[in-house]
């Protein structure tokens, strides 16, 4: 795509246009491919925002772990076009942390091409202040495409109400033997469970931690590096408490 | 340890507590009984200072100091525990992590050092071979897949770890077996202490047999209208509430 996005855009919808604008054309596409039978771990840290794009290839029985961490201020979009060949598995882990007027994005397009191959995402926003947060989830699979599995789960974790939260899952299926499951929420800190922590010696702001860390924490499960995964805890742990 | 006076409480527009005063000493169990909206749990929440729960008038002091004005973390480090009627679910965050991080948080308020990894498993291995919890289950995330019964030994694990000075126990043996009945009352029993005091929020005389109070209140319409011994609570398992406190 070379013409600047508009509204009408459906992938650009909730983008921050202004900003990218500015950042129009965005560099080409990474590629991340996987070769038969591999395995391969890749954590994509997003702090001074930009635009992003990755074309992932997996080829047959190939596995890519994929965890992306979004903490910027300004205007920043991670998009993962992702092909899957028979038999491939793609684990899709994904962190938005917002605060002030930052728009962050995750767009992803997972591409069940060829049958037997699986995919699961898990995408976790928190948001404060009057940031925007976006998480547009297509998955999109093949004609001949059986015995696909694809999961998929987006939570948004509001902190003040003066922050947005977009979901959009889309899914697009041609093949008849699949399972595709996928689910949305939108909330706020459980005031039943602060209170809970706060009654056994939390501050406020020490509760609110540990209950963020423990909501952000399904994103990052697909990792096998444990050094990379207490890496990311510990950037989403350091972004809590200089918050607070 | 613990003197309210006079305690008048909301729960949004609406007056629960009406002039409520109590005194709980050092080395006492005190047990509070009443019927159904009489303001036993308004009690407990306001005590432990949960939001939405706002004093009107009155007083609550503990060790001396006004507890009505510290943050509920604060009261916690001061040495109040609070037993839910319902604990939490807490997905995500282990009950040893919790644990250790309320611990800890607490020793760091009084300006005490942290415990270490050793030594807080030392009391944790203690502590929950009493209450029957394994190790598994400690490593979940809090009280999720509990029972009700193994969220309230639940409840009386983490009363044996944060070692408070007052336990206020809000219906700790409501939804239990008489097998776990015996178990929470045997942490409340260990709890038991020359400095330390509890106060019991139950409907039934039940735990009462396990957990002898020195004091039995009866709780209705907001305020304290009957004090007695132990005596008060089979009295009233006999002639119900309407009988004593009408």
């Amino acid at each position: 795509m070379t013409a600047l996005p508009t509204r009408k855009t459906e992938a650009w919808r909730y983008a921050d246009l202004r900003a990218v604008e500015a950042l129009w054309p965005p560099p080409p596409a990474r590629l991340i491919s996987v070769r038969e039978g591999g395995a391969h771990e890749e954590v994509v840290r997003v702090r001074d925002g930009g635009i992003h794009d990755f074309r992932v290839e997996l080829a047959a029985n190939s596995t890519l772990r994929l965890v992306i961490l979004v903490q910027s201020a300004g205007y920043a979009r991670v998009a993962v076009e992702a092909h899957l060949h028979e038999g491939a598995h793609l684990d899709l882990g994904g962190i938005l942390l917002g605060d002030g007027d930052a728009t962050q994005e995750i767009v992803t397009d997972v591409r069940h091409d060829k049958p037997g191959a699986s995919s699961n995402q898990r995408v976790r926003l928190v948001l404060d202040e009057r940031a925007t947060g976006t998480y547009l989830g297509r998955i999109a699979v093949a004609r001949d495409a059986q015995k696909s599995d694809a999961e998929q789960s987006a939570r948004a974790l509001v902190l003040k109400r003066t922050a947005t939260a977009n979901l959009k899952p889309e899914l697009e299926i041609f093949a008849d033997d699949v399972k595709c499951a996928h689910g949305c929420t939108v909330g706020e800190l459980d005031k039943a469970a602060r209170f809970y922590l706060q009654s056994r010696g939390l501050s406020r702001a020490e509760a609110d931690a540990l209950l963020t860390r423990a909501f952000v924490a399904d994103a990052l499960t697909g990792l096998e590096d444990s050094a990379a995964r207490e890496a990311l805890e510990a950037e989403t742990v350091a972004w809590l408490e200089q918050r607070s | 340890m613990l003197v309210i006076e006079n305690l008048h409480a909301n729960v949004g527009d609406k007056p629960i507590l009406k002039g409520l005063s109590l005194r709980v000493n050092a080395g006492e169990v005190h047990a509070i009984m009443g019927p159904n909206g009489a303001g036993k749990s308004t009690l407990a929440h306001v005590l432990a200072g949960r939001e939405g729960y706002v004093v009107t008038q009155g007083t609550a002091t503990f060790e001396g100091k006004d507890l009505l004005d510290l943050e509920p973390h604060e009261r916690a480090a001061a040495g109040l525990f609070l037993g839910f009627q319902y604990p939490v679910e807490i997905p995500g965050v282990s009950n040893l992590l919790f644990l250790r991080t309320a611990l800890n948080a607490q020793r760091r308020l009084r300006g005490e050092a942290e415990i270490s990894g050793v030594d807080f498993m030392k009391k944790v291995r203690a502590e929950s071979a009493v209450l029957a919890l394994d190790m598994d289950m400690l490593k979940r995330g809090v009280n999720v897949g509990f029972s009700g019964g193994e969220k309230k030994r639940n409840e009386a694990f983490q009363l044996g770890i944060l070692e408070p000075k007052l336990a206020l126990l809000d219906e700790t043996d409501s939804g239990l077996d008489i097998d776990a009945l015996r178990i929470v009352s045997e942490g409340i029993n260990r709890f038991r202490r020359p400095d330390r005091a509890v106060l019991l929020i139950t409907h039934y005389q039940r735990l009462l047999d396990h957990v002898r109070p020195d004091y039995v209140h009866v709780l209705s319409g907001g305020r304290i209208v009957e004090t007695g011994g132990a005596d008060l609570a089979l009295r009233l398992e006999a002639q119900g509430y309407e009988g004593i406190a009408a």
